[in-house]
């Protein structure tokens, strides 16, 4: 299971690409794409978004659903779902949001 | 210090206004991103894994009071509050928006600075000796000749496309503290037999995921020539360096696969075309350059300081500071100062907006408002009076700059890893604060004594693992952060690349790792003044081999 992300083009926030072709800033929201063909529809939609300006650097990661809620499977990507592992008072961790 | 004249104010305006017009037409969209990186990366913004990261130059990493208050209020108003410097002397923000990137650099060029060249395959920041200008050891200030590097290369058109990134370093004491060894190009002050100044140069050294020492290919170079033997140099690399593989394009593969003989017959065959046409150094302007690294008016004082031995005898944490953080100055009375940016389970090389307030006002109460940047991510005062420290070190206390560790086992120099480096396979940073947290006593740490730990989160080793007296090289293994350990590295003059220990540790055992080596080291050295690297170098990897992985 995959989900599309990039980081938003004005702030660098790392962002995923959700319904509607929306752009959500937690990966909680994040649509989820099964198979080549979605994948592959999801990047289209990104590479739509990057010629906007919407965002930048546009790929698709793994995921696996754990308890009903998305979840990075690379360290790499729950680092940057989350910040800097050194600094709890940065990056969407920070952020007093519940998903 | 250097000011700028009025081709280094134009250039530097010239090239804010070029990049405010090239952010607009990025958000206009009339550039994609395609044809805009290349332009932010020429100006140090790049995209890393939660945001953009600016680089700023910080030119042989000298500073003074003014700029560190515009670098402190740049991390409080377009940052998180904090900068983080480099190994290379410079220092990174790791949350700038975009948008208010144009404004950062209008208010670094007020002070007369910029992030050009601190990214991109051009000539980077030249680095230098941090004790420069003050060490006791030292032949003569860098600085002049770091600076005339600078004007030559900055935006120098035939050197704007190289192959790949180059990196110089130039040092002017016999002592290397600026790892002149493992630069592209290093360079060493030197005197030759009628007491002139000249240079030995090396060239093709680096680390990476391919680590070579340079190799010497002039024992002295005349002052006048530095510019046309450098360009020389450049043009062998730009001409026949290799473009197609970005991982073999550093010089330092050209002179491995060319041969050190016929590298150095085409370098100085291209300077005899050279050496006496516009790049040949007048002696004025040489002279010229000088006058602005001028060191202050400094009164010669006694060897020793009451003061300060009346203060050691009752503060521990003074005493060490003071055993550790200082560095021998050529007028008496004085001394060089770290503050080190390494605090027990700290992170390397961070400073808080306030912290960097802190160190402008004692630089210009105690320091003649002089700082440098050193590549191992501290912050030197380089001319302070003996009888000024306990007052310094109280400041330093309030501030939590005081540490005593310059030097030993908690200096690690850890690059950013992957807590923000989109490049990164493996975290740095938690790594170098368990470490620190785990021998951070001070009676420990004075006990093991000199021992330099860098750390890198990838192999492109920008924590200098390959030098490390240990190096810790993280990287992924079945998705899993995984630790490479390397022994016997050093940056000095003495330079060597650290060899493999064995199979890596995973994220739990590496500090225990890390201890035994420690504990291995402490059990065979002859006395307390063999350091880690002499007994390593004395006694080879077996002991060390047995004691993490058991007898073969």
């Amino acid at each position: 299971m995959k989900v599309i992300t990039a980081n938003r083009l004005l702030n660098g926030d790392v962002v995923w690409l959700a319904e509607g072709g929306a752009w959500v800033e937690r990966i909680t929201l994040a649509s989820t794409f099964d198979g080549k063909d979605a994948v592959a529809e999801g990047l289209a939609e990104g590479a739509e978004a990057e010629k906007n300006q919407q965002v930048v650097g546009v790929y698709e990661m793994d995921v696996t659903v754990e308890d009903g809620v998305i979840v990075p499977v690379r360290l790499r990507e729950k680092i940057r779902a989350k910040g800097p592992t050194t600094h709890p008072q940065f990056g969407k961790q920070a952020q007093a949001v519940s998903a | 210090m250097y000011r700028y004249d009025e081709f280094d104010a134009s250039f530097v305006n010239q090239r804010t206004e070029q990049f405010k017009d090239q952010v607009r037409r990025r958000l206009a969209g009339e550039l994609s991103e395609d044809e805009f990186k290349p332009l932010r990366l020429m100006n140090g913004l790049y995209l890393q894994l939660h945001a953009y990261m600016l680089r700023v130059a910080i030119p042989y990493g000298t500073l003074n009071g003014r700029q560190m208050r515009k670098l402190a209020h740049i991390a409080r108003t377009y940052d998180k509050g904090y900068g983080h410097f480099t190994t290379r002397q410079n220092i990174q923000f790791n949350w700038p928006k975009l948008e208010d990137t144009p404004k950062i650099l209008e208010e670094l060029a007020e002070v007369e600075m910029h992030a050009i060249q601190t990214s991109g395959n051009c000539i980077r920041n030249v680095t230098a000796d941090h004790f420069a200008g003050a060490a006791a050891d030292e032949i003569a200030d860098p600085r002049p000749y770091a600076e005339i590097l600078r004007q030559w290369s900055s935006l120098h058109p035939e050197f704007s496309f190289l192959p790949r990134k180059f990196k110089i370093a130039i040092t002017g004491a016999p002592n290397d503290r600026a790892a002149v060894q493992v630069h592209d190009i290093g360079l060493q002050l030197t005197r030759n037999e009628n007491g002139e100044i000249g240079f030995e140069v090396f060239v093709g050294g680096g680390l990476g995921r391919t680590p070579m020492i340079g190799r010497k290919v002039r024992d002295f170079l005349p002052e006048e020539d530095l510019l046309a033997y450098s360009e020389a140099i450049l043009r062998v690399y730009n001409r026949y360096g290799r473009r197609d593989n970005k991982y073999k394009a550093r010089i330092k593969i050209l002179v491995h696969e060319t041969g050190l003989d016929e590298l150095k017959a085409d370098i100085e065959a291209e300077f005899e075309k050279i050496r006496y046409g516009v790049l040949r150094l007048p002696d004025e302007e040489v002279r010229r350059i000088e006058a602005y690294f001028a060191p202050p008016p400094l009164e010669v004082g006694a060897a020793t300081s009451g003061a300060v031995e009346a203060r050691k005898a009752s503060d521990a944490a003074f005493a060490q500071f003071v055993a550790h953080n200082l560095n021998p100055h050529r007028v008496p009375g004085y001394t060089s100062v770290t503050l080190s940016m390494k605090p027990i389970g700290g992170i390397p090389g961070d400073a808080s907006d306030h912290q960097m307030d802190v160190i402008a006002d004692l630089a210009e109460k105690f320091g003649h408002d002089e700082l440098r940047i050193s590549h191992e991510q501290n912050v030197i005062l380089p001319h302070v009076k003996l009888d000024d420290l306990p007052a310094l070190f109280d400041r330093l206390v309030a501030a939590e700059i005081a540490e005593g560790n310059a030097g030993l086992i908690t200096d690690i120099i850890a690059c950013p890893g992957m807590d923000y480096c989109a490049l990164a396979t493996a975290r740095s940073i938690p790594v170098a604060q368990r470490i620190s947290e785990r021998f951070g006593t001070a009676e420990r740490q004075a006990e093991i004594g000199e021992l330099k730990i860098k750390i890198s989160g990838c192999i492109n080793a920008c924590g200098h693992h390959h030098v490390g007296h240990i190096g810790i090289l993280g990287l992924e293994k079945k998705g899993e952060e995984f630790y490479q350990v390397t022994l016997g590295g050093s940056a000095n003059e003495n330079a060597s690349i650290g060899e493999i220990i064995g199979r890596g540790f995973s994220s739990e055992e590496v500090v225990d790792a890390i201890e035994k080596l420690v504990d291995t080291y402490l059990g065979l050295r002859v006395g307390k003044e063999e350091t880690f690297l002499e007994a390593y170098r004395r006694i080879g990897e077996v002991p060390f081999k047995e004691a993490l992985y058991g007898a073969a």
